[in-house]
C-alpha cells in the first residue's frame, strides 16, 4: 500500500504515510464485527447464550492488535507505537467504565422493587421474612453521621486555621504530616480503636453504642476536613488580610470575618464530601455501634443500627426466606448511593454556585 | 539568640486573640492526641491477648503468631494482587485523561472516574457476591483447565467464585480512583515546556510521554500506588462479603481454601466474639494499623519531597 502510494507521486509529502482518519474507527468496528460474527458462530454451533462482553472485550483486544499492525505497516514504528498506547489508554478508560456501570445498573435494579414508602417507614422490630424497613437504619446514620460532623468539623477547621494562620514550625509539619498520614487509617482500625477507648473507660467489655461510631467516623473525617479547609484558607488573598490589619482589626477577627467568609463555600464543600465519604462506612460501626432491628434516638447507650451496617446484616444474616432479605439490602444499597451521589452533587453546586469570583 | 538591633513594631495581643490562637493550636495538638490515643489504647487493649494461653483463641492455635499468620498474608496477597491489577489501568486512564482525551471533555472524564470512589464499599461488596463472582466462574474453571500446571491455579475450581481472585478485582476497582486521582495531578504538573520540547523535536506523543511525563512523575506514581495498596490493606467489608476464608497460606487464585485477611476477620468475627478473642481481634488490628502506617508513612514522605505537589486526595 505504501509502495503503491508512493509510485503515483503524492504531492504533499507530510500528509504521506499516514492512516486516514477514518482509519480507526473503521478498524475498531471491524475487529467488533470480526468478534461478533466468531462468537455468534460458536453461540449457535453450541447452543449456548451469545456472549456479548467477551465478544466487546476480545473485539477490542482484536483492534489493539490490528491497529498496531496496520500503522506499523503504513507509518512505521514511531507512530505504531504511539497508536498502541493510545488505544490502551483508552481502553483502561472503558475497562475502568465497566464495573460502574455494570454496579449502577445492578444496585437500581435489584434495588428498585422495594424502593417504596414502607422501607422509608417502618423498622426491622418483630418483622421475619417480607415487609420490614430501613428506617432505623436511616435514623441511625444520620444520628451518627451528625455527631461525627459536630466533632470534625470545629476540630478540623481550627486545625486547619492554625496550620494556614499561625502555624510554623515543628508542630505545624508534625500536624501537617500525621494529618496526611491519618487519611490512610483503615476505617476498622477506627472502629476498634473507638472499642478499646470506650471498653477501658466505661470498663465494660461489651460496648455497643452509636456515639462510638460518631468518635470512629470523625477520626476519619477530620483528616479529610482539615485538608480541604487547608487548601481553602490558603486561597485568600493575603491582600485582604492586609487590609483588615492595616485598619486594624484583630488577627482573630480578620479571620473570623473576613477569611472564612471569604473560603466559606470551598470549606462546605470540603465538608459535604467528608460526609459523603464517611456516610457509607460500615466497618467501624459494625464494630462499635453494633445492630439491632429497632429504633434508637439515644446516642449514649444501646446499639444503634446504621444503614451500610443495615444492607451487611440483612445480606449476612437472611432468614429462612433469603429473598426479601436480599431485596431490603439492594434497597439499602440504592438508598446508600443515592445519598452519596447527592452529597457530592450538593458539595459541586455549592463550589460552582458560591465561590468567590478571583477576577482573572 | 541575636540581640535586638531591629525592633519590630509589636500589636498588642488582646485576650480574645490569645483564646482564638490558643484554641487552634489545642485542635491542632488533639489530632496529634488522637492518632497517639489510638497505638496506645490498641496497644493497651491487645496486651491480654499476647500474653493469654494461645490454646484459649478461638481456633486453639500454637501460639498468636500462628493466629495471626495467615491473615498477615492474606492482607497482604489480596492487596498486591489488587495493586497489580489496577496500577497499570490507573495510569493509563490518568495518561488518558491528562494527555489523550479532549481539553473540554477530560475533566467530566474525571468526575465519572470519582463517581468509583463515591460508591461505599458494602455496595462495592454486595455487588462482588451477587455480580461479579457468578460471572467469574465459568472463567476460573477455563483458567484452571487450561493453566492448572501453574502454581496459582492449581488444585480444584471454586464452585462459587468467592475466591481470593474475585476479591482481588473489586479491591483493584475500589483503588483504581484514589491511584488515577494522585497520577492525573502528578501527570498535569509536568512542565509544559518540557512538552513542547519533545514536541518540537519531533516526538511522538508517546515518545514525549516517554521523555517528559513519566520521568517528572514517577515518585507521584509510586506513591500513588502505596496509596492505593494502604487503602487496599485496610478495606474490610468486601473481603467479609465475598470471600469464603479459610486459615490457610497459600498462592492458589482460584480454589476454595483461600487464606483471609485482618480486616475481612475483624468484620466477620467480631460481633460474636467475647473475652480475650476481641482482644485478639484488636491485636490484628493493631498489626494492620502498624503495617498501614508505615506504607502510609513511606508513600507521604515520598510525595512531600515534591513541595509543588499538595497531596491530592
Amino acid at each position: 500500500m505504501t509502495a503503491a502510494a508512493q509510485s503515483t507521486g503524492i504531492v504533499n509529502s507530510l500528509t504521506t504515510g499516514r492512516l486516514p482518519r477514518w482509519a480507526t474507527w473503521v478498524i475498531l468496528l471491524g475487529s467488533w464485527a470480526i468478534m461478533g460474527v466468531i462468537f455468534a458462530l460458536i453461540a449457535a454451533g453450541s447452543g449456548t447464550e451469545f456472549n456479548i462482553s467477551a465478544a466487546l472485550l476480545l473485539g477490542l483486544f482484536l483492534f489493539i492488535v490490528l491497529i498496531f499492525v496496520f500503522a506499523y505497516l503504513v507509518e512505521g514504528l514511531r507512530q505504531a507505537k504511539d497508536r498502541l498506547v493510545t488505544a490502551l489508554v483508552v481502553s483502561a478508560f472503558l475497562i475502568a467504565l465497566i464495573p460502574l456501570i455494570s454496579l449502577l445498573f445492578t444496585v437500581v435494579s435489584n434495588g428498585l422493587p422495594r424502593f417504596d414508602p414502607g422501607f422509608f417507614g417502618q423498622s426491622m422490630r418483630n418483622v421475619v421474612g417480607e415487609g420490614g424497613g430501613a428506617l432505623h437504619a436511616i435514623t441511625g446514620t444520620l444520628l451518627i453521621t451528625g455527631m461525627a460532623t459536630l466533632i470534625s468539623v470545629p476540630v478540623g477547621l481550627l486545625t486547619a486555621i492554625y496550620l494556614v494562620e499561625y502555624g510554623r514550625g515543628a508542630l505545624a509539619r508534625a500536624i501537617t504530616f500525621f494529618v496526611d498520614v491519618m487519611t490512610g487509617i483503615p476505617s476498622i482500625v477506627a472502629g476498634l480503636f473507638a472499642f478499646a477507648f470506650f471498653a477501658l473507660i466505661l470498663d465494660d467489655p461489651g460496648i455497643r453504642f452509636g456515639f462510638g461510631g460518631s468518635i470512629a467516623l470523625s477520626l476519619l473525617m477530620i483528616p479529610v476536613v482539615v485538608r480541604s479547609s487547608e487548601e481553602m484558607l490558603k486561597l485568600v488573598p493575603n491582600e485582604l488580610r492586609e487590609a483588615a490589619y492595616a485598619l486594624g482589626v484583630p488577627k482573630w477577627l480578620t479571620i473570623l470575618k473576613i477569611v472564612i467568609p471569604t473560603s466559606i463555600a470551598g470549606i462546605t464543600t470540603g465538608v459535604t464530601l467528608a460526609i459523603a465519604r464517611v456516610i457509607g462506612e460500615t466497618a467501624p460501626l459494625l464494630i462499635i455501634s453494633g445492630f439491632t432491628a429497632s429504633m434508637n434516638y439515644d446516642l449514649l447507650s444501646d446499639r444503634m443500627m446504621s444503614l451500610p451496617v443495615f444492607v451487611y446484616t440483612q445480606y449476612q444474616n437472611p432468614g429462612s426466606e433469603v429473598q426479601p432479605y436480599l431485596d431490603r439490602a439492594w434497597a439499602g444499597a440504592l438508598t446508600l448511593i443515592l445519598i452519596v451521589m447527592l452529597l457530592n452533587l450538593i458539595a459541586r453546586l455549592i463550589a460552582r454556585i458560591f465561590s468567590p469570583k478571583l477576577g482573572r | 539568640m541575636t540581640t535586638t538591633s531591629t525592633r519590630k513594631p509589636r500589636s498588642t495581643l488582646r485576650p480574645a486573640d490569645r483564646i482564638f490562637a490558643g484554641s487552634t493550636v489545642i485542635a491542632g495538638s488533639l489530632i496529634l492526641a488522637a492518632l497517639a490515643a489510638v497505638a496506645v489504647f490498641l496497644i493497651a487493649e491487645s496486651i491480654p491477648a499476647l500474653i493469654v494461653d494461645p490454646a484459649e483463641l478461638k481456633g486453639a492455635p500454637s501460639s498468636f503468631w500462628a493466629y495471626v499468620g495467615p491473615l498477615a498474608f492474606g492482607t497482604v496477597w489480596a492487596a498486591f494482587l489488587a495493586l497489580v491489577m489496577a496500577l497499570p489501568i490507573s495510569i493509563g486512564i490518568a495518561l488518558f485523561i491528562s494527555h489523550f482525551a479532549p481539553r473540554r471533555i477530560a475533566q467530566g472524564l474525571g468526575y465519572i472516574i470519582d463517581l468509583l470512589a463515591a460508591v461505599p464499599s458494602v455496595v462495592f461488596g454486595l455487588w462482588g457476591i451477587k455480580v461479579l463472582a457468578p460471572a467469574v466462574t465459568p472463567l476460573y474453571g477455563w483458567l484452571v483447565q487450561n493453566l492448572g500446571f501453574l502454581p496459582f491455579f492449581a488444585g480444584g475450581v471454586s464452585g462459587t467464585g468467592r475466591t481470593i481472585l474475585t476479591v482481588a478485582i473489586v479491591l483493584a476497582v475500589m483503588i483504581i480512583p484514589i491511584i488515577t486521582a494522585v497520577t492525573r495531578e502528578v501527570f498535569l504538573q509536568t512542565p509544559r515546556l518540557h512538552e513542547e520540547a519533545a514536541l518540537a523535536l519531533g516526538a511522538t506523543r508517546w515518545e514525549m510521554i516517554q521523555m517528559a511525563v513519566i520521568p517528572f512523575g514517577r515518585p507521584g506514581m509510586i506513591s500513588a500506588a502505596m496509596l492505593g495498596l494502604g487503602r487496599a490493606l485496610g478495606e474490610t467489608m468486601v473481603v467479609a462479603m465475598v470471600l469464603s476464608p479459610a486459615l490457610v497460606i497459600n498462592f492458589v487464585l482460584t480454589g476454595s481454601q483461600n487464606p483471609s485477611t485482618i480486616a475481612g476477620n475483624i468484620a466477620l468475627n467480631f460481633p460474636e466474639a467475647n473475652g480475650v478473642d476481641v482482644n485478639a481481634l484488636i491485636a490484628t488490628g493493631m498489626i494492620l494499623f502498624v503495617i498501614t502506617l508505615v506504607i502510609n508513612s513511606i508513600a507521604r514522605i515520598v510525595i512531600n519531597r515534591r513541595k509543588a505537589f499538595s497531596g491530592a486526595n
